[in-house]
């Protein structure tokens, strides 16, 4: 198959962006990556410098790639992370806009590659059960309904991809905070801490600069994980429930 | 030079607890004093800062991906080990014990081994403590799956992303450490230099990824948690980023390299589909616990098949060979990789294979349908369930167990498991061999540690499934953490190291012209270029199969490549910005000598064993024939130059508590 990419190529956080287009030929079994593999070759080839654009695991679970293909974070099929995109996806002849994450709290690095440390500190500021190693009892001493245990899982699949706050037209990181918020909180190991994880996790995502959160659902609908807006809404009960004799001034 | 293992001495099941009531520990005021750096954020080394941070040393932990939550252990899938014997299936220590040093076809030492099962039992406990989500029964208690080459239900897992769970387990723990002060954490970090200060590893040289530039970090001690190099293949399934070259640096810098002919090949990969492809995707091996292996008995059903004529559906159940049960009835689908892998290449070879290039088979769950679907109905009191019913009660039991396998399975190949079979085949998975290290961890270098699959220690000449993720972490919760009192104790008078040392100086200027002369070389052919052919090299003659005559060729081959590499690699941009290109390069380049030493181990080694199958070595059978009275031994190789052979160092294996026996899956 034909395409024409339209690429973002943006020397560093300090140079303008722009559009470059570039014409390849791919085959439909290629992943939207390999497709991308071959058009560096190509520019390799041409002794230009390549797309620069983040990768590692190639199968969904690393969360490194980042791509807003068509205006959509990991292109256009729900559930899937962009080095999951087959080029089958696609037709011949199509024009496809390729550009990174945009968001003030993931600075542009290079090309398709942002800057997703703010995640980090969010979960240093309290995504943790605060447990030393050699601290733990016998893991069936403390049985958890098969329930629970089932939706602290589906919260925890999170990849930290930041395709949320790519999504969301405020840039708010409230599905990837509140992921971790309900993973833990929901787990009896990390209840005790549940009030001050909270706290921390929301005062550290304010202090990133993401945005506020405004109920689009955009973030649930592009989240690759399908992790659920619920999430929001518990984050947001457990928050206010743990300004309740907090003595945090917020 | 001679290689002490360091076993303690007396009963084995004693020794790990004799030993560390007896170490030498460091007192908490000096922690505070002295630095270790740890390079790696996978399992062993996001395990092993955050537990060094805890115990008060003040860690500088290093990784090249953007956060350290991306290391390759994020992808593991099937589960971890451990000895709890919570099914009452009559599972214990020794057993884990011994069904590694077995499944490892003998090649391992045996109190490392009993050391790791015996920690297997306190990683599921940490983990829980933690909040990793492991599957549970409807009890409330922790559920088990079986992996292949045991008989015993030991496996915990969450979903197909136990690894996933278990290194953000380790990454939260890893997070708080440096919330608190304790850890320094350097992301988009690539060590790509180890110096040595009075022959003591005393810091490394890493180049700040963003900026290119190039920094020198000192410490007492390196603790390397850098994963292992599949990626000398090219393809495996492995993540792109993983690589040899901190092992490989501190290779050039005298530590020696143990057994790298030894590989993992899995057996149930997804078929490579293209020239185009970059990587190949693990299907995991806990499928094999409810899909059943075969290929169509008749070679025009083959054909068919291949040609587009036939599909799986097509062949009846009589005229399907469901080899593996049949050539191994005690353990059917569930044999070890390497016999499972090795099997699945006789059938292609014989002209079984059901794609286009020939090279996959079946992996069906219709059985598994049928048999869940029925015990489901009862459950449910559905006494008259129609047969469509039951399959999909089936389909649903296998969702809830492995869906995302599936669904990655049919986001790639476009096809529905639940309807067609999987197609498999092997794939390069897994590195046995890494950096040689005594019972401590510790490399021949003094103060360098390696843990993980950076490291050759526990799993001989083949890994059971669900125990790198074991062995990882058991190195950096439950091992490292004591055995580094062991060189530190002695260091407690050493000041801070220096950064000016001439040592750090030297190392800085070789990394700089290294790449300076890479980049200067402005050639016509791309990095990638190199690794594929690299790769093909290694898949054709290093791989599932080897004889001395390819060995030798590929030693040959890869020389050479070597050298059109040295003139004729293009790299864009220069060393001193953000460049992908140089990054990858650096990485090639050692993979490149790596190679060599690869074949040149593996032609050394005059035998069959676990994933080294030499086929002038087998039985009439064609099962792996191993030479015990010759080579029961580790080959610890030194490196001595760009065109110098390496040379061999043996560690003679002692095994005092198994009898060497063949292998028998049969
Ligand atoms: C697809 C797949 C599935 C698997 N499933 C299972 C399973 O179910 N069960 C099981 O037990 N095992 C499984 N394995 C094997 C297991 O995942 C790995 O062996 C294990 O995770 C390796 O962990 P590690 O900590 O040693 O290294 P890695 O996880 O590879 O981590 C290496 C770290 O070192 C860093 N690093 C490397 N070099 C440098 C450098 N020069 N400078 C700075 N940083 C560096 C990297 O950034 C990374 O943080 C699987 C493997 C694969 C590929
Ligand atoms: S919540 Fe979803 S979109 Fe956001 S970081 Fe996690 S996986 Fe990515
Ligand atoms: S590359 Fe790992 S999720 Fe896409």
């Amino acid at each position: 198959m034909k395409l024409t990419l339209k690429v973002w190529r943006q020397k560093s956080g300090d140079h303008k962006g722009y559009f470059e287009t570039h014409n390849v030929v791919a085959e439909e079994h290629m992943s939207f990556l390999e497709m991308m593999d071959v058009l560096n070759q190509q520019m390799i080839e041409e002794k230009k410098t390549p797309v620069a654009f983040e990768h590692d695991c190639r199968e969904g679970i690393c969360g490194s790639c980042n791509m807003v293909i068509d205006g959509r974070p990991h292109g256009p099929q729900t559930g899937t992370t962009t080095c999951q995109l087959h080029m089958r996806t696609f037709k011949d002849g199509d024009v496809i806009v390729i550009e990174p994450w945009r968001s003030a709290a993931f600075p542009v690095i290079k090309d398709l590659v942002v800057d997703r440390s703010s995640f980090d500190r969010i979960i240093q500021a309290g995504g943790y059960i605060s447990v030393n190693t050699g601290q733990a009892q016998d893991a069936n001493a403390i049985p958890i309904e098969k329930d629970v245990a089932l939706d602290a899982f589906d919260a925890a699949t999170c990849i930290g991809c930041g395709a949320c706050v790519a999504a969301c037209p405020n840039s708010s990181a409230m599905l990837f905070t509140s992921a971790k918020v309900a993973h833990l909180n929901s787990l009896p190991q990390g209840e005790l801490e549940a009030s001050r994880r909270v706290q921390a996790m929301v005062h550290q995502m304010d202090a990133e600069g993401f945005g506020k959160c405004s109920n689009t659902g955009a973030c649930e609908a592009e989240c690759p994980k399908e992790i659920s807006i619920d999430n929001i809404a518990l984050m947001n009960r457990q928050y206010i429930a743990s300004m309740v004799g907090s003595d945090t001034a917020v | 030079m001679k290689l002490e293992s360091k076993e303690p001495k007396g009963e084995l099941a004693e020794k790990w607890t004799n030993y560390r009531s007896t170490l030498d520990l460091v007192a908490p005021n000096n922690k505070r004093r002295i630095e270790v750096i740890v390079v790696g954020t996978g399992l062993a080394g996001a395990s092993a800062a955050a537990t060094l941070g805890e115990l008060g040393y003040n860690v500088k932990c290093f990784t090249f991906h953007d956060s350290p939550r991306r290391a390759h252990s994020i992808a593991a899938q099937g589960g971890i080990n451990a000895a709890k014997n919570y099914q009452n299936d009559g599972d214990s220590v020794y057993r884990l014990f011994y069904d590694t040093i077995k499944g490892g076809d003998y090649r391992s030492r045996e109190s490392n081994v009993h050391r790791l099962a015996e920690a297997s039992r306190n990683i599921i406990d940490q983990a829980v403590a933690q909040g990793v989500p492991f599957a549970r029964e409807y009890g409330g208690l922790l559920a088990n799956r079986s992996f292949g080459g045991v008989q015993v239900s030991r496996t915990f897992y969450a979903r197909g992303q136990t690894g996933q769970q278990l290194l953000l387990g380790a990454y939260q723990s890893l997070s708080r450490q440096i919330s608190l002060g304790n850890v320094t954490m350097y992301n988009r970090h690539e060590m790509l230099d180890l110096v040595k200060i009075d022959g003591k590893a005393r810091g490394i040289i890493a180049r700040n990824l963003l900026t290119g530039e190039l920094e020198r970090h000192a410490a007492h001690c390196v603790v390397l948690g850098t994963g292992g190099y599949g990626n000398v293949f090219y393809l495996s399934t492995n993540a792109m980023g993983s690589n040899v070259t901190a092992a490989w640096r501190a290779v050039h810098r005298g530590a020696l390299m143990a057994n790298p002919c030894y590989t993992q090949i899995h057996p149930t990969c997804i078929p490579q589909s293209g020239d185009y492809q970059s990587k190949l995707t693990l299907m995991s091996e806990s499928l094999r616990n409810d899909g059943r292996v075969w290929v169509p008995k008749n070679l025009e059903d083959a054909k068919a098949i291949r040609e587009g004529r036939k599909t799986a559906l097509d062949i009846p159940e009589q005229d399907r060979d469901y080899y593996l049960e049949r050539r191994y009835p005690a353990f059917g689908n569930l044999v070890p990789r390497d016999v499972a892998s090795r099997a699945a290449k006789i059938e292609c070879d014989k002209g079984h294979g059901v794609v286009k290039t020939g090279k996959a088979v079946y992996l069906d769950f219709a059985a598994a349908f049928e048999r869940y679907g029925e015990s489901e109905a009862l459950s449910k009191g559905l006494k008259n369930a129609s047969k469509e019913k039951i399959i999909e009660l089936g389909r649903g039991v296998i969702k809830a167990k492995y869906g995302n396998l599936f669904q990655m399975y049919e986001k790639i190949t476009g096809e529905d498991p639940y309807i067609m079979p999987m197609k498999i085949y092997p794939a390069v998975h897994y590195t046995m061999g890494g950096l040689w290290v005594d019972y401590n961890l510790e490399t021949n270098v003094p103060g360098l540690f390696a843990l993980g699959e950076a490291n050759f220690s526990d799993h001989g000449a083949n890994r059971l499934g669900a125990s790198a993720l074991m062995q990882g972490l058991a190195d950096g919760y439950f091992v490292i953490p004591y055995t580094i009192g062991q060189f530190l104790s002695n260091e407690i008078r050493t000041p801070k190291i220096d950064p000016n040392d001439p040592a750090f100086a030297e190392a800085e200027k070789a990394v700089d012209e290294r790449l300076s002369k890479m980049v200067n070389i402005k050639g016509n052919q791309s990095v990638e270029s190199f690794h594929r052919r690299l790769g093909k090299i290694m898949w054709e003659y290093c791989g599932m199969a080897r004889n001395a005559e390819g060995l030798k060729k590929a030693r040959k081959m890869i020389r050479e490549l070597r050298d059109e590499f040295w003139s004729d690699v293009f790299i864009p941009g220069s060393t001193d910005e953000f460049n992908p290109e140089l990054e990858k390069a650096a990485r090639v380049a050692d993979f490149l000598e790596l190679g060599e030493v690869f074949a040149v181990d593996a032609l050394q080694r005059e035998e069959s064993c676990g994933g080294h199958f030499r086929e002038e070595y087998q039985t009439p059978e064609g099962e792996a024939l191993r030479r015990d009275d010759e080579f029961a031994y580790v080959s610890a190789w030194e490196w001595k130059g760009f065109n110098e052979d390496p040379v061999l160092h043996k560690e003679e294996l002692e095994f005092e508590n198994v009898e060497l026996k063949t292998r028998s899956y049969k």
